[in-house]
Order: C-alpha cells, then sequence, then structure tokens
C-alpha cells in the first residue's frame, strides 16, 4: 500500500504512535468501568544464595494474571550463558525478553572475544538498559553466575539498580522468603545445605503469598557446571486430571445389526512389475 | 500520566525536532500533509519515553564524543565524526532498504541486539512511501 504522506522510513525500535489512541479508548470503554486486560504478572517468589561451590537459585512457578492463575508450571529460571542464570520477577514478557536479549548479547560477545563472559558485565548491560527505559520494563531480576572471579549474586532492580549479596530474594512474596534466609544463612554453606536454605525460603514465600505457589524449581551453579532441577519439589495439591475422554468401545449397547454386502465385479486387471532391488 | 509532571519539565526542554507544529513552505501548518493540528498533542509527547526515545542516540553519542574530546583531545572525535558522516552517506535511494553495514559497524551495532532490531523493523514495514515524494522530501524539494 503506496500512501504519500509517509515521507521517511519509520525508524526501528519503539514505536509510541497509539498511546493517545490507548488512553482515549480506555476512557471509552463503557466510561471508564472496564480496563484493558492486565499483563500476565509473575509475582512471585524468587530467591539465591552465595555457597561454597557456587550459588542456588530458587523460583516458585505460578504466573498470575490479575486474579487468575494463568500459568501453573512457569519456568522462572532463565538461561542467560552456560556459567549464569537469571530468576524473574515482575511482568513475565519483559522478564522473558529482557533476559533473551541479555543472553544473545553475551553469546555474541563470548564468540567474538572467546571467553566466557563475567557476571558483572551481565548486570552492567541489564543495568544500561533498564535505567534506559526508566522502570516501564517490569522486570526484578536476580542474577547468579560462577566465572573466573568466583561466584557471584545480584540484583538488578526494575529503575536499573544494583546490589552485590551473598543472599537475596525478590518478588511479591519475599519478605516471607527473607525472613527465612535471614534466620539461616551462613557464609561458606555446603551445597546441600544450601539447596535446603533455599527450599524453604521458597516454600515459606509460596504459604505466606498469594501471588506464589505450585511447584518449586531450584538451580545449582558450579565451576563444574549447572543442574537444573525443574521441580525440585511438587506442590501437594495437584489435580487429577484424566486427558483422556474417549469412551471405551461397548458404552453404547447396539440394538440391531444389519449387514449389506457390496457386489463388485472385475472389469480390468493390469500387472505392473516392480523392480525391487 | 502526570501531566502537571512534565508541564513543569517542558521549559527546560531541549527543543526536539518533530515536536511541534508540522510548518511547511510559508511557515504555516502544513494541513494537506501533516493534518490538522491540536495544541495538546504537539505541546506534550503522549508516553513518557517518547522524548527520551526519540533523543536517545543522539545525546549518547554527545556524551561519547565530549568524553573522547576530554581524554584525547580534539582530533580524536572530529576524525570518528568525519567517518561517520562518510560511511552515512553509503546507503540507496530513500524509498529503498539499505543495509548501513559500514555505519552498523563503525558504531559496533553489529555486535549488539537491543530492542531496534527486533522491533519495528523498516525491512517488515507494511507501509511505503511514494518515491517521488521521498526522494523530494530528501533532497529538501518539498
Amino acid at each position: 500500500m503506496a500512501l504519500s504522506n509517509v515521507v521517511e522510513t519509520p525508524a526501528s525500535g519503539f514505536n509510541f504512535e497509539n498511546v493517545s489512541r490507548n488512553v482515549a479508548l480506555e476512557g471509552l470503554l463503557e466510561g471508564g468501568h472496564t480496563k484493558a486486560p492486565k499483563p500476565m504478572k509473575t509475582g512471585t517468589t524468587i530467591a539465591g544464595v552465595v555457597c561454597k561451590d557456587g550459588v542456588v537459585l530458587g523460583a516458585d512457578t505460578r504466573a498470575t494474571s490479575g486474579e487468575v492463575v494463568a500459568d501453573k508450571m512457569c519456568a522462572k529460571i532463565h538461561y542467560i550463558s552456560p556459567n549464569m542464570y537469571c530468576c524473574g520477577a515482575g511482568t513475565a514478557a519483559d522478564t522473558e525478553k529482557t533476559t533473551d536479549l541479555l543472553s544473545s548479547n553475551l553469546t555474541i560477545f563470548s564468540m567474538n572475544s572467546g571467553r566466557n563472559p563475567r557476571v558483572v558485565m551481565a548486570v552492567n548491560i541489564l543495568q544500561d538498559m533498564l535505567f534506559r527505559y526508566r522502570g516501564q520494563i517490569g522486570a526484578s531480576l536476580i542474577l547468579g553466575g560462577v566465572d573466573c572471579t568466583g561466584n557471584h549474586l545480584y540484583t538488578v532492580g526494575p529503575y536499573g539498580s544494583i546490589d552485590n549479596v551473598p543472599y537475596l530474594a525478590m518478588g511479591s512474596g519475599d519478605l516471607a522468603a527473607l525472613g527465612i534466609l535471614e534466620d539461616r544463612f551462613k557464609p561458606n554453606m555446603e551445597l546441600e545445605e544450601a539447596k535446603q536454605l533455599v527450599r524453604d525460603a521458597i516454600h515459606s514465600g509460596i504459604m505466606s503469598d498469594l501471588g506464589s505457589g505450585n511447584n518449586i524449581d531450584i538451580c545449582v551453579i558450579t565451576k563444574q557446571g549447572v543442574d537444573y532441577i525443574r521441580p525440585y519439589q511438587e506442590s501437594e495439591y495437584k489435580d487429577k486430571r484424566q486427558r483422556r475422554y474417549k469412551y471405551r468401545p461397548g458404552t453404547t449397547s447396539i440394538l440391531t445389526e444389519k449387514i449389506v454386502p457390496l457386489e463388485l465385479e472385475v472389469v480390468q486387471e493390469t500387472v505392473q512389475r516392480m523392480d525391487t532391488a | 500520566m502526570n501531566t502537571r509532571g512534565l508541564r513543569s519539565q517542558l521549559k527546560d526542554s531541549v527543543p526536539v525536532t518533530g515536536m511541534g507544529p508540522q510548518v511547511g513552505a510559508y511557515g504555516v501548518q502544513d494541513t494537506l500533509r501533516s493534518g490538522f493540528s491540536s495544541v495538546k498533542n504537539e505541546l506534550l509527547p503522549s508516553h513518557a519515553l517518547e522524548l527520551s526515545e526519540k533523543n536517545f542516540q543522539l545525546n549518547q553519542d554527545k556524551i561519547n564524543f565530549s568524553n573522547l574530546r576530554n581524554i584525547q583531545g580534539l582530533h580524536a572525535p572530529l576524525k570518528l565524526q568525519m567517518e561517520y558522516r562518510a560511511a552515512r552517506q553509503i546507503q540507496r535511494l530513500p524509498f529503498l532498504q539499505s543495509s548501513h553495514l559500514a555505519l552498523d559497524t563503525l558504531k559496533g551495532n553489529d555486535e549488539s541486539i537491543s530492542f531496534e532490531g527486533i522491533l519495528n523493523d523498516p525491512a517488515q514495514s507494511e507501509m511505503m512511501g511514494e518515491p517521488h515524494v521521498m526522494v523530494e522530501y530528501k533532497l529538501g524539494m518539498m
């Protein structure tokens, strides 16, 4: 479609043409009573702990959209690079896209330079990106990884603030999880103890917060590699769905049966030899 | 959106091209090309990020060049800007898609992915401008 009033090709990136239209539409929809549909938030509990051999990250698996559970088995621990994983809280699409972009940029970097990226580099890229958009990208992230300088755990807020801490919890259930972490965290813990601590922290978030629930995922990052345990613990409240709704043969009783044979006569017969070697 | 907050920033704001009324020849509103004017639409950007995103690349370049000038002297940014200007001219006619490969390599955009590379790809834009109009606009004849 050729339009004569387009004098320049549109710039790539975000397009703000529809913002005023959307604001006007919200006011018009049934006199302001109906709102636009809410984006899917993760309303979550995520936690991370630095232990002696590496970093342990944990998350619940519930994603909510308003008052409805949108996804019962949502994956909140995202892959960034072979030595780094990131838990995301906030708007689900924002965390997904931001971590995807970060992972792509770090892959290009490691292909160019031949090195594994460091955790500080990922954190700086995230901080620049989130600050540039002034918090409109609703992503609160916990980034944990192991690189040549040691085991690191960082938090990145939606406005671009970062913090480097040994244990951490974010999301709507963070207060409950932080209580457990503050009580039982010790520096240089063993791996199994750290896994148990993270599990307990997420569990308390699930119990005390409406936005968190269902299963618990744990991701253990060490120098040797990554162990992504999904699910680490399943919730007791599972629904028993059959998933097969076919009736077995014989459910409906047969009352009468009438067989009509079809009489056919052979009109023409041709034989074609096939070469099967 | 809190319009009062933005109004207080207007005094010190940097003048932005494309935000004001679209003036045509003779200095009046060009109704034929840009439609009817509305003061509200032109005074305030509708989204909090619209202004800052419009100017983001320009401001980044300004910061980088001024840092470079302070560290390495005047010649470094001058030479870089000359190279940018030369690379920017390597493109096809305005209505065709140019890859901007040299410019991207100079700026370092070939090694990173941001929302500019994913959203609103100009190669897949749904609207095609009329070629004569676009060339005239580019040459400043319009």
